[in-house]
């Protein structure tokens, strides 16, 4: 059942005041005004979300709302419209990006209060909004790319928010030249869609319409428009090859660090492949390359994530690991498990950066974990939040990541990606293991703060600590809306995708419970671990990073992938452009044949010296005349 | 039908240009150019509302004789192609002015004033006219006033620049006047009679190497008006040393005037040979977006850089011509109009800069996002309008050409597609190291924001930008039916290539009369006129040809069955 729901426009208009406001009226009215109008308008948005989500509860499975705005672009047959839909899918994405995106705006009151430019940040944040619910509310892909580059658009201006630091700066444009890249293969995807489609007489890009005509794919031109489209995933979604632009992206303020590069931004690529589940089901290679990046891409930053010393480095390392699991369950097929652990790990994991900000704001500033330590007794609401948040992550029931990183192994293993399996499996005990490691040096041991800073170190005022509580909630109890089947109320979050994505059915016979277990045990093993080497033993890192110090580097440079980049992408293109390009062909080649003419030619002329004048105006007009005559001649000739 | 409104949109501005050199008081001189500037303005707006977008014909058409002893006509008219660029030109023609006004000229404003007002006639003139003729005269007539507002009010190498721009487009329109007394000699051969009227040479029969040797002529004058690469080095210079509002007309429209050129004359005149020359054209179209985004990158002087990226973006335009696609000349003309808008506000931009600095070294700069925040903000969405941010105009113009060139050719289209990558490295780089970073030079500390009048100058071009972003239909709709209008020859041109190489059943379905109809179906599919069916039938024989000649032979062969 499709029915046309008008309240869609709203949800994105709301946003738009807020923009618009914040932009104009902002700096002028003053902070009491930005800080009601910059969370107000999400807040509205949330509730404009729980009304559509309401109407597609109350619908018949598979129902959608349609909201057509007007025509965009058409250029010779093909047609995309502004047209907004919800359907299941598009519900739970709208109910993560307005409902965690509201809370982190209000958190961002208490942050920001002592930044000057606090309007400008609101601005920025009610854009990203914007952004994001028109790329999770668009009906095509077309639209979905609007607001694809505008959330990358944000996230830029806000890496960069403090702008006076050149390196702020330069990972701002690191992040969007990345974003870029996957951008580049994402327009192609589409190109190739609209090829495939139009060959066949279709010109569209509507979400529906390509459903309706998958027959006209075959296996390779879905293989490739998959690929294509998921090369824009690996940018936006920070995965292997792209994904060296997020843990840079840390610079900026972290409500930013928490709502964009934790909660919704990045797990985009993720709902992209989700909302395309029908074509990439059509490339089963396609698929495979996305679950092997996704799995790969979770352990590698998994392992940096273990040596990092800055504490929101290892949350950054920590959401590309937990986006690869989402790649993971996708690529398996599994794509409710994918956007059920998109959910969970919005509420963990944006709860772990606003705890992680609330530390830093409370120590005036201070990143680096070797330099805190004992901050329990000082920051309570904090550190239980926290401690809620790292067990969720590190997959420990009832909390809620145990359920989604369950469904999604269960996935690859049902699938029959054992070898992903065990890489996600290990992983999972990675994640243990350097979640404890952060709360453990944060929280727990002796104070290693400077003293100057501990004197002023302090509890977040409530409008910071509400947000955490109530996401605390969320991360504690989110997971149970799906539980296993068979288990109370079952599986209720697939179901209700079903719908929109399908239901997974394993290929490989599963053996249940066992396969939770496996994975649990090796979270549990890797929580010890923590234990042992960061309460127990507090000097045992130190003489494991001097032993194996060749791949403690290693880990510590982070590949050297960054290195690696430069030198095989950046330097040459600089080199190849200014030497060779610029100086060579340009100045030298073109440049020197057009002035060697030239001056070939003043020196014959110089005997025709006098009659030149210097005077302009008579070059000008003898030229007209010269003109004139020719023609004069030419069609007298003909008059003959 | 002859209204009088584009000879009125033609010549007041050069009555305006009279009038302000009899103007005493400087005031009076900006007032009055300022002024006389609005009405074409306001014309040009008449004839966008007034335009028929279901019609590919000529519209306003004023058609009167000359020199009826040469078949010469003063023959104006405006279709979907022209249409937009006439009101580009009018826009930032007004926008110059208004921005030179302001303090940019200081020195002989009157004379300012004056060769800008002639220069708006050349321009426009050249757009309306039908006769090849009067399209001469005006291409000339455009040349003179831009050298002398680059070779007066420029800056450095100032008389270097003017040369060297005149010499370049001097030595193609040469040869173009060469092509036309010929291809006129032809039509008299052929037709009896002697006539520069356009419609008419469309229709001149010409053997395959006569046709190769004009549109060697015509194509050579237009590349280097571009400029297609490798043609393009005089467009630094000149754009560098020009005053702000020269390099606005100089970029904004006299570059189009190039691309303008092959979609009215180069291409239509001669398709068969066009349509052999595509595989040339989009090399150099390829080579131009990354050749210019790199050297660009590179560049030290924020003018030079601009400057050079408009190769980059012209090659997009060049690509989408030649991609010889419905989308991608709509697109191809959008990216006309985009750039003369986001490259336009570009140069008002540095010329701000350089009127607060008297530098445009990059390196001059930095921080300075802190100092003048109004001018950081209005820099940041003309650069993302540059980029191709979708929700801005430059996006719906990429992605247009982009789709036409993948329907000709996929791996062209992959390399272009670089280019959306190089735009964004090398404009945010430009961005951060102008605004973003601390304040390096104490003096950059102080300069001024933004006045009023200079922000009367932007925030039209920045509407343009989000209203061409968002809503491109009332744009591409009227000019669809001439874009598809164009093409045609082309269609028929590939036909009958594909005749001579082998008789498919296509063709043959072609040689049963269905020939003319089927072309008007395809004119008139669009405006839901006519026989939709046919032209729809067409359109997909013919973009099925592209992907797989046999399934759109079947395909054609179903329609066909069926009606």
């Amino acid at each position: 059942m499709t029915v046309e729901f008008g309240a869609l426009g709203l949800i994105l208009l709301f946003p738009l005041i807020g923009v618009l406001f914040n932009l104009f009226l902002g700096a002028r009215l003053g902070r009491r005004w930005v800080n009601i109008v910059g969370p107000g308008v999400i807040f509205i948005a949330f509730a404009l979300g729980i009304w559509a989500f309401a109407k597609i509860l109350s619908m018949p499975a598979g129902s959608e709302l349609h909201y057509k705005l007007w025509d965009w672009i058409e250029g010779g047959s093909f047609h995309v419209e502004f047209g907004l839909r919800i359907d299941a899918l598009s519900a739970v994405m709208v109910l993560i990006v307005t409902g965690i995106g509201a809370f982190i705006h209000l958190y961002s009151d208490g942050y920001m209060a002592h930044d000057a430019d606090y309007a400008r940040f609101f601005t920025y944040m009610n854009l990203f909004a914007l952004a994001m619910l028109i790329l999770v509310l668009a009906d095509n892909l077309l639209m979905m790319f609007v607001g694809w580059e505008g959330v990358g658009l944000c996230s830029y201006l806000l890496i960069a928010f403090w702008y006076s630091n050149p390196e702020f700066a330069y990972n701002g444009r690191k992040a969007f030249i990345a974003n870029r890249v996957g951008d580049a293969g994402f327009i192609l995807g589409m190109l190739t869609i609209i090829a495939v489609l139009g060959h066949g007489g279709v010109w569209s890009l509507d979400f529906g319409t390509i459903h309706r005509h998958l027959g006209l794919f075959t296996t390779t031109t879905a293989t490739v428009a998959c690929l294509l489209l998921f090369l824009g995933a690996t940018g936006k979604s920070a995965q292997i090859p792209l994904y060296v632009w997020l843990p840079d992206a840390m610079v900026g303020p972290t409500p930013v660090s928490a709502l964009i590069h934790a909660a919704t931004m990045v797990t985009a690529g993720v709902y992209m492949v989700a909302r395309l589940n029908f074509l990439y089901m059509l490339a089963p290679s396609a698929m495979m390359v996305v679950a092997t990046i996704g799995a790969v891409t979770a352990l590698f930053a998994g392992t940096i994530a273990i040596v990092q010393s800055d504490i929101k480095k290892v949350l950054a390392y920590s959401t590309i690991s937990q986006l690869g699991y989402m790649f993971l369950g996708v690529g398996s097929g599994a794509f409710a498990a994918g956007i059920f652990h998109v959910m969970t790990h919005a509420f963990f994991k944006g709860l772990l950066f606003l705890c992680a900000g609330s530390v830093i704001h409370g120590l005036g500033g201070e990143q680096d974990m070797t330099r805190m330590g004992g901050l329990r007794k000082v920051m309570p609401i904090t550190f239980w939040t926290m401690l809620i948040a790292t067990i969720a992550i590190s997959a420990i029931p009832p909390f809620s990541g145990f359920f989604s990183k369950d469904m999604i192994l269960a996935g690859a293993y049902g699938s029959g990606h054992f070898g992903l399996w065990i890489i996600g499996v290990i992983t999972a005990g990675i994640t243990g293991f350097y979640m404890f490691r952060l709360l453990f040096l944060t929280f727990f041991g002796e104070s290693r703060v400077d003293p100057e800073r501990l004197h002023h170190a302090h509890e977040s005022p409530p409008v910071m600590t509400i947000p955490l509580i109530v996401l605390a909630i969320a991360a504690a109890i989110g997971g149970w809306v799906g539980l296993p089947d068979g288990f109370l109320w079952g599986d209720l979050f697939s179901r209700f995708l079903a719908p929109t994505v399908g239901t997974f059915t394993p290929t490989v016979a599963t053996p249940g419970v066992l396969l939770s277990v496996i994975a649990l045990a090796i979270s549990i093993v890797g929580i010890i671990i923590a234990w042992v080497l960061y309460i127990w033993m507090p000097g045992l890192p130190y003489l494991i990073a001097w032993r194996a110090k060749a791949l403690y580097t290693l880990l510590l440079q982070k590949y050297y992938i960054d290195q690696f980049y430069n030198l095989i992408v950046t330097r040459p293109l600089f080199f190849v452009s200014n030497w060779i390009l610029h100086r060579g062909v340009d100045r030298f080649a073109i440049d020197g044949t057009v002035n060697g003419t030239g001056i070939a030619l003043e020196t014959s002329g110089a005997i025709a010296r006098r009659s030149e004048t210097g005077n302009i105006q008579h070059y000008a007009f003898i030229y007209l005349l010269g003109v004139i005559g020719i023609v004069a001649y030419y069609l007298f000739l003909v008059m003959r | 039908m002859g209204s009088g409104i584009l000879t009125a949109t033609i010549f007041v501005p050069l009555l305006g240009a009279a009038f302000v050199m009899i103007q005493r008081d400087e005031r009076a001189v900006w007032n009055s150019a300022f002024i006389f500037s609005l009405v074409p303005l306001a014309l040009s707006f008449y004839l966008f509302a007034a335009f028929n977008p279901h019609s590919a014909d000529y519209q306003f058409v004023e058609q009167y004789q000359w020199i009826p002893q040469f078949g010469i006509s003063y023959h104006l008219g405006v279709d979907g192609i022209s249409l937009l660029l006439v009101l580009l030109t009018t826009i930032l023609i007004t926008l110059s002015l208004l921005y030179s006004g302001g303090g940019d000229i200081s020195e002989r404003p009157r004379e300012f004033c004056f060769f800008m007002l002639v220069l708006e006639t050349g321009l426009l003139g050249t757009l309306l006219s039908i006769d090849v003729f009067l399209f001469y005269v005006f291409w000339e007539v455009m040349l003179i006033p831009m050298y002398f507002l680059i070779g007066i009010w420029g800056h450095g190498r100032k008389v270097y620049a003017a040369i060297k721009f005149v010499l370049f487009t001097m030595v193609g329109s040469l040869l173009m006047l060469a092509a036309i007394i010929y291809l006129v000699l032809q039509a008299q051969h052929h037709f009896g009679r002697l006539s520069f009227d356009l419609p008419l040479l469309y229709q001149v029969p010409l053997t395959q190497t006569q046709g190769e040797w004009l549109f060697a002529a015509f194509a050579l004058a237009f590349a280097i008006k571009v400029p297609i690469f490798p043609l393009h080095t005089w467009l630094p210079d000149a754009h560098t040393e020009a005053p702000t509002a020269g390099s606005v007309i100089l970029a904004g429209v006299m570059l189009k005037m190039g691309t303008y050129g092959f979609l009215r004359f180069a291409i239509p005149l001669f398709p068969a040979v066009a349509l052999e020359a595509v595989p040339v054209f989009l090399a150099l179209a390829i080579v131009g977006i990354i050749y210019g985004a790199l050297v660009a990158m590179v560049q030290p002087d924020l003018k030079r850089l601009v400057a050079y990226s408009s190769v980059s973006h012209l090659g997009f335009v060049i690509l989408g011509i030649f991609a010889l696609d419905p989308a991608g000349v709509e697109g191809a003309i959008y990216q006309m109009l985009n750039h003369g808008i986001s490259t336009g506000a570009l140069f008002l931009l540095v010329g701000m800069l350089y009127m607060r600095r008297h530098t445009r070294e990059i390196s001059e700069f930095g921080g300075l996002w802190k100092s003048v925040p109004i001018y950081a903000g209005v820099f940041m969405v003309v650069m993302l309008s540059s980029v191709g941010l979708p929700g801005l105009n430059g996006f719906v113009g990429e992605f247009l050409i982009l789709l036409g060139t993948y329907l000709h050719s996929w791996l062209a289209a992959v390399f272009a597609v670089t280019g959306v990558i190089l735009g964004a490295l090398y404009l945010l780089w430009t961005y951060e190291r102008v605004m973003f970073g601390p304040i390096t030079h104490a003096v950059n500390e102080t300069i001024a924001d933004l006045s009023g009048r200079e922000i009367a100058v932007m925030v039209p071009l920045i509407a343009l930008m989000l209203f061409m972003g968002l809503y491109p239909k009332p744009l591409i709709d009227r000019m669809a039916p001439s874009v598809e209008k164009m093409l045609v020859p082309i269609r028929v041109a590939e036909l009958q290539r594909d005749q001579q190489h082998h008789s498919s059943a296509l063709a043959r379905l072609f040689d049963l009369d269905n020939q003319s109809s089927l072309s008007r179906g395809l004119l008139r599919g669009r405006a839901g006129e006519g026989v939709p069916e046919a032209s729809s039938g067409v359109r997909e024989v013919l973009n099925d040809r592209v992907l797989d000649e046999r399934a759109g032979e079947r395909l054609a062969i179903q329609k066909m069955a069926a009606k």
